[in-house]
């Protein structure tokens, strides 16, 4: 069985057909998984038993000829989600015997379209980064160059898929954390507009921007996945009543659009990967979309604005790690953690607030505005995701490196926007890069639309990274 | 004490915590009814601030909230949120409590005590209760237990401005908003079970100066009417010592200590916390329309002012009586069905009547129904009417209509005298009681 181009699509009809069983794909997985992840360090907790468990009854299911969107396919979780009954860290020694009493509600909808649970994947710890670097249980490394890392926070969901570990992940993004790992493993990386996927039962990191999405091998996976997750939760009051639309088949409308870029995303960025986007807009310029020059706001404002908001939300939302219930005590927290709710903690302090939080809400309106008024004129915006490839392990120190390295899609995030990053070749290094596609709040057929179709013609997910 | 008022006048506000009696806690589904349950089995992932739970408001609260805002004239915004207010305690499982900052959902309302000084309501505003410390002694280890069944309860937030200058006045303030949660039908206020939690501001300020002192003493967590009296007062004495020697008291919160009503420091101004307040992002800003708020004020009950006054006018009570008849607001219901029912006999006794009646009486109305009351009524005021002559007439008549069973009775079968009672009784038509009428029967019989 070629793992590696095995879809979702791909595996739904083989089990349908009875040319495969989900037990003898998940015990394919879990193989991978033994073999390959002492050297990648995906996952943090691996489910064997019950991922077995899980694949029998999804056979017994089948046979029933039970139809589920995801029945008996073998999916990797992030450890920020809560799964009942199973250790769930956040990649934080805070955490490290902590087990749920409940399930995330995205949990819960995978568990209820059948998919079988391998295990719990690595991320920076709290998701307080984009490397995997900060994680209490050491960094996950980049299937491309296991010398490198996969990005962040959703590393070991991105690494999962990229190493054929896990048909297909789930990840989350506060700003960045889904594209971001997607770009350097070479996956396609989806992440929703805010409040399209429920929050529930997801560890915050910070609650105005959280949003979980699929880390996939193609569109039409993260399409089918989204299906899944998309829609109103009675646990999350920030969920959206709007309709969810069947965007594995809206995805197929082949609309010609206008493509807004905008040169201050690409200022400073490494010259392989913008050629390598510009590369991809020629393509899709040559299949008839249109690419239009528009102005946005230079993201580096988005820097300062995310920092302060995400780390304000940080100080109050990690507030409830005391160790008094659950958990181990205050002093399990690392360097990072700590650094953030420092400095949220001062920006939320009497004197200071208004100098800090509340101007940054300010600008987060304006920048909302400001994407307002580019998409009265384009469809999507497509820019480079992040502005280079794959770094080396080590070199993500600087406690900024997280921010300034989600320069790109720190804007959209703040604005709720959704987005989807799409690979688009490979450096020198053969190192994968990737762009993304933004597209408006709730704008998700859009933005697959187009990833689909550029998809299409170039298939840069059915290289292989050798490993 | 007068000596007292004499230099100074008290400056007083007060802040009031109010259980809500919903059936589920504020942000959750769990079970609110938490007195007397087993620790810690009205909980879920939310009210105990497990990793990734979310809070959703409780709808049915916040227009309890609002509606508690109407009763005290208040406006209410169109458009509120939700705050996040962080501070470290063990009860508290998120770290912070949801509240409300600078957006409440009602503002700007009075009170009009009986002496027709009116007191301001700054705000009206929606929280979450905290859970419960139980400090105890476990195999001789002092231990502090948490029992989380309280967590998530909605409490509304009542504060007022400094408007009053006694203990009296702030005494009949929480009467009346005792009673205003009752008739709302959101609350029980009851004292004994924490319903309603106390806060007097307490500072003064010298007779005929109209500037707000430039200090205020805080007492926290008063669980009854008297004791807030008693704290009040205390401060009031303690405040002008101080004041006599030419320095301002401390700003503080301080605690009340039942033993010696008197109150001691806790927390200074320099110890004073920070909440780093901001916006709650698990809960968007909550929003009405003008029909919804329109359909609310509806949907109010009849307030203790306008049942009085509707009293006075439908049943021509007295104001005195109307207000005894109202203060309950069960009693109130109690007495009207009493009215409705004593409509249905056909000689009835009058509203006026029945007021007196439960009041002078001081009627227990958990032991009786209406219709009982209306029949001890109407016994008790047509026992003295029956005329003796009309009462032998009738004994005779019936005697003479039952020969046989009076020759029974005289032979020595007592109890057909039963029998005759109920004869009589039939054609007196309750209009004599039964002792009489038998004493009588026998006197005839003889």
């Amino acid at each position: 069985m070629d793992l590696h181009t095995l879809t979702i699509k791909e595996a739904k009809s083989k089990l349908k057909n009875k040319e495969i069983s989900s037990l003898e794909l998940t015990q394919a997985y879990l193989e991978r998984i033994e073999k390959i992840d002492p050297k990648l360090n995906s996952f943090v907790t691996v489910t064997k038993d019950k991922a077995l468990q899980m694949a029998k009854d999804a056979d017994e299911a089948l046979s029933a000829g039970e139809d589920k969107p995801l029945l008996g396919l073998p999916f990797s979780i992030k450890d920020n989600f809560c799964t009942k009954d199973i250790r769930t860290t956040a990649s934080s020694k805070v955490l490290d015997d902590f087990i749920p009493p409940y399930s995330a509600t995205v949990v819960s909808r995978l568990m209820d379209a059948g998919i079988v649970h391998l295990g719990k994947t690595n991320m920076d710890a709290w998701a307080h980064g984009s490397s995997t670097a900060t994680s209490d249980y050491g960094p996950t490394r980049n299937p491309w160059d296991v010398e490198r890392y996969p990005g962040g926070s959703s590393g070991g969901a991105a690494a999962s898929v990229a190493s054929d570990e896990a048909l297909a992940a789930i990840g989350s993004e506060t700003a960045g954390s889904v594209r971001g790992p997607a770009s350097w493993c070479g996956l396609v990386g989806l992440k929703p507009t805010y409040g399209r996927v429920s929050r529930y039962g997801v560890i915050a990191m910070a609650s105005s921007t959280d949003s979980p999405g699929p880390l996939t091998k193609t569109v039409e996976d993260a399409a089918t996945i989204l299906e899944v997750l998309a829609g109103k939760d009675p646990h999350d009051a920030t969920s959206s009543s709007l309709p969810v639309e069947k965007y594995s088949e809206t995805m197929k409308a082949g609309k010609k659009m206008t493509i807004g870029i905008a040169d201050d995303y690409f200022d400073g960025v490494d010259s392989e990967v913008v050629a390598k986007v510009q590369e991809a807009l020629k393509l899709l310029e040559s299949k008839g979309h249109t690419v239009k020059k528009i102005e946005l706001f230079d993201p580096k404002y988005a820097i300062d604005v995310y920092t302060i908001l995400m780390r304000s939300e940080v100080s109050s939302n990690l507030a409830r790690f005391d160790g008094i219930r659950y958990g181990n005590d205050r002093s399990y927290f690392a360097e990072e953690a700590k650094r953030r709710m420092m400095l949220g903690t001062y920006a939320l302090s009497s004197g200071y607030y208004d100098a800090y939080y509340k101007k940054a809400q300010k600008v987060r309106t304006l920048i909302v505005e400001d994407f307002a008024k580019a998409f009265a004129e384009v469809d999507v915006i497509i820019g480079p995701t992040l502005p280079t490839p794959a770094i080396k392990i080590g070199q993500a120190d600087d406690p900024m490196f997280g921010e300034k390295a989600d320069i790109l899609t720190e804007p959209s995030a703040i604005a709720g926007l959704c987005a989807i990053n799409m690979p688009v070749g490979f450096s020198s290094l053969g190192l994968p890069i990737g762009m993304q596609i933004m597209g408006r709040q709730f704008g998700e057929s859009t933005i697959l639309d187009l990833a689909y179709q550029y998809e299409k013609e170039t298939e840069f997910w059915k290289q292989k990274p050798n490993l | 004490m007068e000596e007292i008022l004499k230099k100074y006048t008290p400056v007083i506000g007060l802040e009031v915590h109010v259980e809500l009696k919903t059936n589920s806690k504020m942000f959750c589904g769990c079970d609110a009814n938490y007195f007397g349950e087993k620790p810690n089995t009205h909980t879920c992932p939310v009210c105990l601030g497990l990793p990734g739970a979310l809070p959703v408001p409780n709808k049915k609260a916040i227009d309890w909230c609002i509606m508690i805002g109407m009763a005290l004239n208040c406006e209410i915004s169109l458009v509120s949120k939700f705050d996040r207010k962080n501070y470290f305690y063990p009860d508290l499982p998120k770290g912070y409590q949801i509240s409300q900052y600078d957006e409440p959902f009602c503002t700007n309302g009075w009170v009009e005590l009986s002496n027709g000084k009116k007191i301001g309501i700054t705000r009206v505003h929606m929280e979450e209760d905290t859970g419960k410390l139980i400090h105890e002694h476990i195999d001789g280890n002092g231990v502090s237990l948490i029992d989380f069944n309280r967590s998530g309860v909605p409490l509304v937030e009542i504060v007022t401005e400094p408007d009053f200058d006694s203990a009296e006045d702030v005494k009949e303030y929480l009467q009346r908003l005792q009673q205003i949660v009752r008739y709302l039908g959101v609350s029980n206020a009851d004292m004994d079970k924490g319903d309603m939690r106390l806060e007097p501001n307490i500072s003064l300020r010298k007779v005929g100066e109209t500037k707000l002192p430039p200090y205020k003493v805080e007492v926290k967590n008063i669980n009854s009417f008297s004791f807030v009296e008693k704290a009040i007062n205390f401060e009031i004495k303690r405040h002008a010592e101080i004041l006599d020697t030419g320095t301002y008291p401390m700003q503080e919160t301080r605690g009340f200590i039942e033993a010696g009503s008197k109150t001691v420091g806790q927390r200074s101004k320099e110890e004073a916390h920070d909440y780093r307040y901001f916006p709650e992002p698990d809960i968007p800003p909550i929003e009405f329309s003008k029909e919804e708020i329109a359909a609310l004020m509806q949907s109010m009950p009849e307030l203790p002012d306008a049942k009085k006054e509707r009293f006075i006018k439908q049943y021509a009570l007295s104001a005195y009586n109307a207000d005894l008849l109202t203060r309950d607001k069960a009693l109130a219901d109690f007495f009207e069905i009493c009215c409705e029912d004593s409509g249905l006999v056909s000689v009835h006794p009058e509203p006026t009547h029945i007021a007196n009646w439960l009041i002078n009486r001081k009627v227990d109305i958990t032991k009786y129904m209406p219709a009982d009351v209306i029949m001890q009524i109407i016994e008790a005021s047509r026992v003295a009417g029956v005329d003796v002559d009309e009462l032998d007439d009738i004994l005779k008549k019936v005697l003479e209509e039952n020969p046989e069973v009076v020759t029974s009775y005289k032979a020595g079968k007592t109890n057909v005298l039963m029998f005759l009672l109920g004869q009589a009784m039939k054609s007196l038509k309750g209009r004599e009681k039964p002792e009489i009428i038998k004493e009588k029967l026998e006197k005839l019989l003889a």
